[in-house]
């Protein structure tokens, strides 16, 4: 009696496979879509290709990009120089908030205007109570900065030598490169957020609609683990402007910045900046009880 | 045996289902083609660092039309007494805070040669090393500013780098910043629709 029921009950799955299998098949049939979309689908993550997958892939995306958008794309898939490990420093005595940086990189890195994306957040403290970021204010709006009696410390992703947001991560979509930057491959995310939630900094940011950036804005020079456009539901951050700074270039928070508060360059040079400034000035990192270890460093130069 | 294989067939149809979600949602469609502008800046002067390496900056910032001094002080008969400037320079006069108390003109600016500067040294400069002169004084930042701590350096952080002169940010004769208009702060959360 039992195998009757467990024969009858196969049967009617089997019949329900073969009918909704026909179904799928003649709907892929009929939407009309190449095979590029089921290719990317099925990629696997940038971490596990072969350089020969990597320029495909790139390769690919550019024609994309151009048929999407109409102008020349340039992504590149550069792995880190050897022998760099990238830091950063800020001088929160000259910083006058006036968040110039913001706008560099949303500008710079494509994001997205709406709804909006900053991976700077600029944070305007008072200097009576020292650092204190539950008393903080990002919404500081006055005409003339700075305003006496604050002081100003731009917060975006501390490029972490031991980063939680990468320990969390479920599905090895974000991870930190030889040359110590922290990026995500938005194919393999799948926006479940753990990594904002590890990161006390506030560095990552969810895409919580479709981004939009305008045609007109968009940058065309684009690193697949940086710039390129992301879409709804991934995750994203500063990546010390992967597709700069492997070209040898500063970040452009640093080309903007008016009153030269920032300053980049190689850990392992001695020769570099930022080893001057580890060496000769007085050097904080936020958060250091946390023991994420920020290769972004904040000092005072005066 | 059977089992495994339908179990093999479920788990293809649930991948075909989800991909079915991929296709629909992709369509392609074309837009402007805008190019971007590229501001280049001419660099006219270069430093040498004490490792011998060379920095390209701009030209040191003059008011239109003052530079060369000589084109009117040639004629002109020296006068060394410190005293307020009234008929030519007063826009200067009106600015100056710059230790105002203990100097003036002639303390950077050479009585004989006025197409040069002077350190106190006697020794005459050209404006495009003004920064010696400012270095006399401000010898920390003067260290840190040649190793590319003070101030702006553009370019490349491990290559051919961009410098500004001090008098590029510092006005030489009231050198405190001036304030800056903030750019928009971010959308408040609650504002997020």
């Amino acid at each position: 009696m039992n195998i009757i029921a467990e024969m009858k009950k196969e049967k009617s799955r089997r019949s329900f496979i073969k009918n909704i299998s026909l179904a799928t098949f003649s709907a892929l049939a009929l939407s009309g879509c190449d095979m590029e979309a089921f290719d990317e689908f099925l990629q696997q993550n940038f971490r596990t290709l072969s350089d020969e997958e990597k320029n495909e892939i790139v390769k690919n995306l550019e024609i994309k990009y151009k048929e999407k958008y109409g102008k020349e794309f340039h992504v590149s898939d550069k792995p880190a120089i050897e022998g760099t490990l990238f830091g950063y420093a800020l001088d929160l005595s000259k910083c006058v908030g006036c968040r110039k940086c913001v706008y560099a990189c949303v500008n710079e890195n494509n994001q997205s205007r709406e709804p909006q994306i900053q991976w700077i957040e600029v944070l305007q403290m008072e200097k009576e109570k020292g650092i204190d970021f539950a008393d903080s204010n990002a919404q500081y709006n006055p005409e003339k900065v700075p305003e006496k009696g604050h002081f100003y410390v731009p917060v975006q992703c501390q490029q972490c030598r031991n980063p939680q947001c990468v320990t969390v991560c479920p599905v090895k979509a974000t991870w930190q490169e030889p040359d110590g930057i922290v990026v995500v491959d938005y194919n393999w995310c799948i926006g479940c957020r753990y990594c904002m939630a590890a990161c006390p900094y506030d560095a990552r940011h969810f895409n919580w609609g479709e981004p939009t950036v305008p045609v007109a804005e968009l940058n065309s020079e684009m690193h697949y683990l940086g710039n390129r456009p992301r879409k709804k539901g991934v995750v994203e951050k500063c990546t010390f402007c992967i597709q700069r700074a492997r070209e040898g270039k500063y970040p452009s928070c640093v080309e903007i910045c008016p009153v030269g508060a920032r300053k980049f360059g190689n850990l392992l040079d001695p020769e570099s900046e930022i080893r001057y400034i580890l060496e000769n000035k007085r050097v904080l990192v936020l958060k250091q009880e946390l023991n994420f270890q920020p290769k972004f460093y904040y000092f005072f130069g005066n | 045996m059977k089992r495994k294989v339908y179990r093999i067939t479920q788990i293809s149809v649930i991948f075909i289902i989800l991909n079915i979600g991929l296709f629909t949602g992709c369509n392609n469609k074309g837009s402007d083609n805008i190019e971007t502008n590229k501001v280049y800046t001419e660099l006219t002067g270069n430093i040498t660092s004490e490792k011998g390496e060379e920095y390209a900056v701009e030209a040191p910032p003059f008011s239109d039309g003052i530079f060369p001094c000589t084109e009117c002080h040639a004629d002109m008969e020296s006068n060394p007494v410190r005293r307020e400037l009234v008929d030519m320079h007063d826009d200067i006069s009106q600015i100056f805070n710059h230790d105002s108390e203990n100097r003036w003109c002639l303390d950077c600016h050479d009585l004989n040669n006025r197409d040069s500067l002077r350190l106190a040294s006697g020794k005459l400069l050209d404006f495009k090393e003004s920064y010696k002169l400012c270095g006399q004084c401000h010898g920390e930042k003067y260290r840190d500013w040649k190793v590319g701590v003070h101030g702006k350096r553009t370019g490349e952080w491990n290559g051919k780098k961009e410098y500004l002169l001090c008098v590029h940010c510092h006005n030489p004769h009231s050198p405190k910043f001036r304030e800056l208009t903030p750019d928009p702060p971010p959308i408040k959360q609650e504002e997020i629709k």
